[in-house]
């Protein structure tokens, strides 16, 4: 049978792979948020006869009307999509007759304008929602499992798990947002969350196994007890993976283009969150089990503060045992601190 | 035994009913419910509602355009959502949606007008309520003013002498509009509707109906400087450049409370009619727009059509795709699916939950989960099947323990729905809101069609006895 336990250390590796440029690429450039969190409009209009306008043309209008950092993007059909600074009513009109007198009447597919204020609201009250999520199923889990020992355990493994898939979302959306102008609206918030509870919905479905079997198993290893644990539930994994990736796909080629952005998230989330689930979260409760120190240095690498914390406190404890692990993670958290530091320093090279 | 048996037909009865007035609600062209039974009137057309992005429209955020330190009185504000509302129904649109949205917010949505910027201007412009200085000319009611709009700056108020804080009112005169002059003057506007906190009509100390109103401190001062500079001269209210009813300023008025008499009082109508427009005739708040949407009516439908292809398409695969792999039980789970999808459908129509593009998403997505469901039931099942155990005893064996993990995951979607529900209210994005609704309810379905309806089918084949082999469940 397949040893998933045994060869957790590849399927980590794995994730590192996908999350670290991501990750990289978040604090480089960081995500692109649309008019949903920063204020702006967005207009996009047809044109009714193949018109020669160029966007440069539109966007000298705009510039015309105090509009300077405007930008215009055409697509097939005549159509152009003009993002701006927040346009009013008529100001947007007194434009509109400007097109429709230079290069021929158009047809307003849409209109969209966030005012500045709203739109820093939105943001904020963003970042609160994915913190409440986070810390809803963060009791919620540690409450499903109450009677299980170790029940912490089990939440911050599933937790874990889920930052992991909010990572690769969200540096996804960041990388894409590099190279293909991607934007983080309010959809993207949707997703966003429904991949965090997809998530945390695949890995309770393998916790489940893991604590039935351990009762069942009890005295077995916990590496055979989980490694079985996943291999019973892949099938369901798999298969329900499936039918979602069926759904999705047929709505990513042929819904609309409106959310095809929203369903590549979603699809690549969702598939994300059960890796997670399977070659993360089980494989974790694992290492807790068995090396926590190694836990407990990776965690410092990305969470400096948090190891500084930690070694402190195992330096002031000061048994035999837990020398080498304070100073594993206070060198992990300097390590940590020294790769932030340096790409928050490459940061600053960037050109805006 | 015969009971649980009576249970299961009882169940499957239930089963087809259900799913009976599903397809009913389902079907397109579906009359409604209009119940006339003596007391009993309900009358209540079936359809599906589709999202702005669906159908094309408007969607306006207006946000009270106050300082931001000014606190918003929530009375104020219901009464501005009341009047946009009064002015929406004006504009003869279908469903229109006007809420409040937090302490200083409204959403208003119109599906499939033609022309937005018109209907902005029709509900946005603030219906501004003013008491301008008229000088000494009296003005008859329906006389269309220019005003300054803005209150002019502060100047030291003179002393005057007061005596009783009473203005006398001339009889507002119902004659024909008068023709403004060649050159129009513009009247100084003294205080706006913002200033005034409250209205309301009594009688006075000779019996006579007055109207008195109530000025927030600011115009109170404002009113009291007027007042003590301008006796003898002619004040008036007027409702977006219309003049409503001038009164003539007796003497200085300090502490913003304000009577108005007429000889011979005013009549109850009059009294009343001014009164509604002193407090709800003009926005009590000025609004600004602060978001705007508007969606062409060729791209909804454009998004709607292909929603629906989409939908088609994956529904099918994965109904395929459980036939193959599950054989027997797929069928049965497909069964399951199709009652899902009617149920879900019949539910967005008759709550109604408002169909988004999202939202279609979020309905695709939970045929996932409801497939989940069976899945996890059906691989539980193979187990016991596999571990040698009866199909009866498998069957139930398969359900009870798949149960806890179908709740305790599903949960922690609902969660999320939650809080996503709470964060699309809270800003207007409908969007968000249809998203989570949809996949809320499709979350909780399709718990009660795998548990209640799939265990049915499966329970009541195992009656009949006509499954001889565990190949037919895959195993």
């Amino acid at each position: 049978m397949f040893d998933i336990v045994g060869k957790r250390y590849w399927y980590y590796l794995l994730s590192a792979i996908v999350v670290v440029p991501g990750l990289i690429s978040l604090i480089l450039f960081g995500l692109n948020f649309s008019i949903d969190f920063t204020g702006g409009s967005i207009l996009e209009i047809q044109f009714e006869s193949s018109s020669a306008v160029q966007p440069a043309q539109l966007k000298e209008l705009f510039a015309e009307f105090g509009f300077g950092d405007t930008l215009v993007q055409s697509s097939q059909g005549g159509i152009f999509l003009i993002r701006s600074k927040t346009l009013d009513s008529p100001t947007k009109v007194t434009i509109e007759e400007q097109i429709k007198q230079r290069w021929g009447s158009f047809t307003e597919l849409r209109f969209e304008s966030v005012g500045p204020s709203v739109g820093g609201e939105v943001q904020r009250r963003a970042y609160l929602v994915v913190a409440m999520a986070a810390v809803a199923i963060l009791i919620y889990i540690s409450f499903a499992f109450r009677h299980v020992t170790n029940a912490v355990r089990y939440g911050a493994c599933a937790v874990i798990a889920m930052v992991h898939d909010i990572l690769v979302v969200v540096g996804l959306a960041s990388i894409f947002g590099v190279l293909h102008g991607w934007e983080v609206d309010s959809l993207f918030l949707t997703a966003l969350l429904t991949v965090i509870g997809f998530s945390v919905h695949d890995t309770i479905v393998v916790f489940d196994r893991i604590r039935e079997n351990s009762r069942r198993y009890a005295g077995r290893p916990i590496e055979d007890v989980v490694n079985h644990s996943i291999i019973q539930t892949l099938d369901r994994s798999i298969n329900t993976q499936l039918t979602v990736i069926f759904t999705l796909t047929a709505l990513l080629l042929f819904g609309g283009v409106t959310i095809r952005n929203f369903v590549f998230t979603l699809l690549i989330g969702i598939i994300s969150g059960t890796y997670s689930s399977i070659f993360n979260a089980s494989p974790l409760l694992v290492e807790w089990e068995r090396r926590p120190d190694r836990l407990i240095y990776v965690l410092s690498f990305l969470l400096p503060p948090v190891g500084l914390a930690v070694g402190l406190l195992l330096l002031l404890r000061g048994s035999r045992v837990s020398k080498p692990w304070a100073r594993g993670s206070l060198v992990a958290a300097g390590v940590g601190v020294i790769c932030l530091g340096g790409l928050l320093l490459l940061r600053g090279l960037i050109p805006a | 035994m015969l009971t649980d048996r009576r249970r299961t037909l009882a169940l499957l009865g239930l089963i087809i009913v259900l799913a009976a007035t599903a397809v009913w609600i389902d079907l397109p062209g579906n009359p409604g419910i209009h119940i006339h039974l003596g007391p009993i009137n309900l009358d209540r057309d079936i359809e599906l509602r589709r999202g702005l992005d669906l159908q094309g429209g408007l969607q306006v955020l207006l946000e009270a355009d106050l300082p931001p330190e000014e606190t918003v009185d929530a009375g104020a504000m219901e009464a501005t959502r009341a009047i946009i509302e009064q002015r929406v129904n004006g504009l003869g649109v279908s469903e229109p949606l006007i809420q409040l949205s937090g302490s200083k917010r409204i959403i208003v949505e119109l599906p499939g007008i033609e022309d937005p910027e018109r209907a902005i201007q029709t509900f946005g412009e603030t219906g501004l309520l003013e008491f301008i200085d008229a000088g000494s000319s009296f003005l008859p009611a329906g006389t269309v003013v220019t005003t300054t709009e803005q209150i002019a700056p502060t100047t030291p108020i003179s002393p005057t002498v007061t005596v009783t804080p009473i203005t006398e009112m001339e009889t507002p005169s119902p004659e024909p509009t008068l023709p403004s002059g060649p050159e129009e003057p513009v009247y100084q506007t003294i205080l706006t509707g913002r200033h005034l906190t409250g209205a309301n009509m009594g009688f006075g100390e000779l019996g006579l109906m007055e109207i008195h109103f109530q000025l927030n401190d600011e115009g109170a001062a404002l009113f009291e400087q007027y007042s003590s500079t301008h006796v003898g001269q002619q004040m008036c209210i007027v409702l977006d450049k219309e003049i409503v009813s001038c009164a003539r300023i007796i003497e200085r008025i300090p502490g913003g409370s304000v009577s108005i008499t007429r000889e011979g009082g005013f009549s109850q109508e009059e009294a009343e009619s001014i009164v509604i427009r002193l407090r709800y005739g003009a926005l009590p708040i000025p609004l600004r727009v602060e978001t705007n949407r508007t969606v062409g009516p060729t791209l909804g439908e454009d998004s709607l059509q292909k929603s629906l292809v989409a939908g088609a398409i994956g529904l099918s695969t994965v109904t395929l795709f459980m036939l193959l792999y599950y054989r027997f039980p797929g069928v049965l789970a497909d069964l399951a699916l199709l009652i899902y999808a009617s149920v879900v459908l019949a539910l967005f129509k008759s709550i109604p939950v408002v169909l988004t593009l999202p939202g279609i998403a979020g309905f695709i997505l939970s045929v996932g989960m409801a497939v989940d469901a069976n899945i996890l039931i059906f691989e539980r099942m193979k187990e016991e099947l596999r571990a040698g155990k009866g199909l009866r005893l498998a069957v139930e064996q398969g359900f009870s323990r798949a149960w806890p993990s179908i709740r305790d995951s599903n949960f922690s979607t609902l969660i999320t729905c939650a809080i996503l529900f709470w964060f699309g209210t809270y800003f207007g994005a409908s969007v968000v809101k249809g998203f989570a609704l949809t996949l809320g309810i499709g979350v909780v379905v399709s718990m009660f069609t795998a548990i209640v309806v799939t265990r049915t089918f499966l329970r009541l084949i195992i009656d009949l006895d006509v499954v001889k082999h565990h190949r037919w469940f895959g195993v």
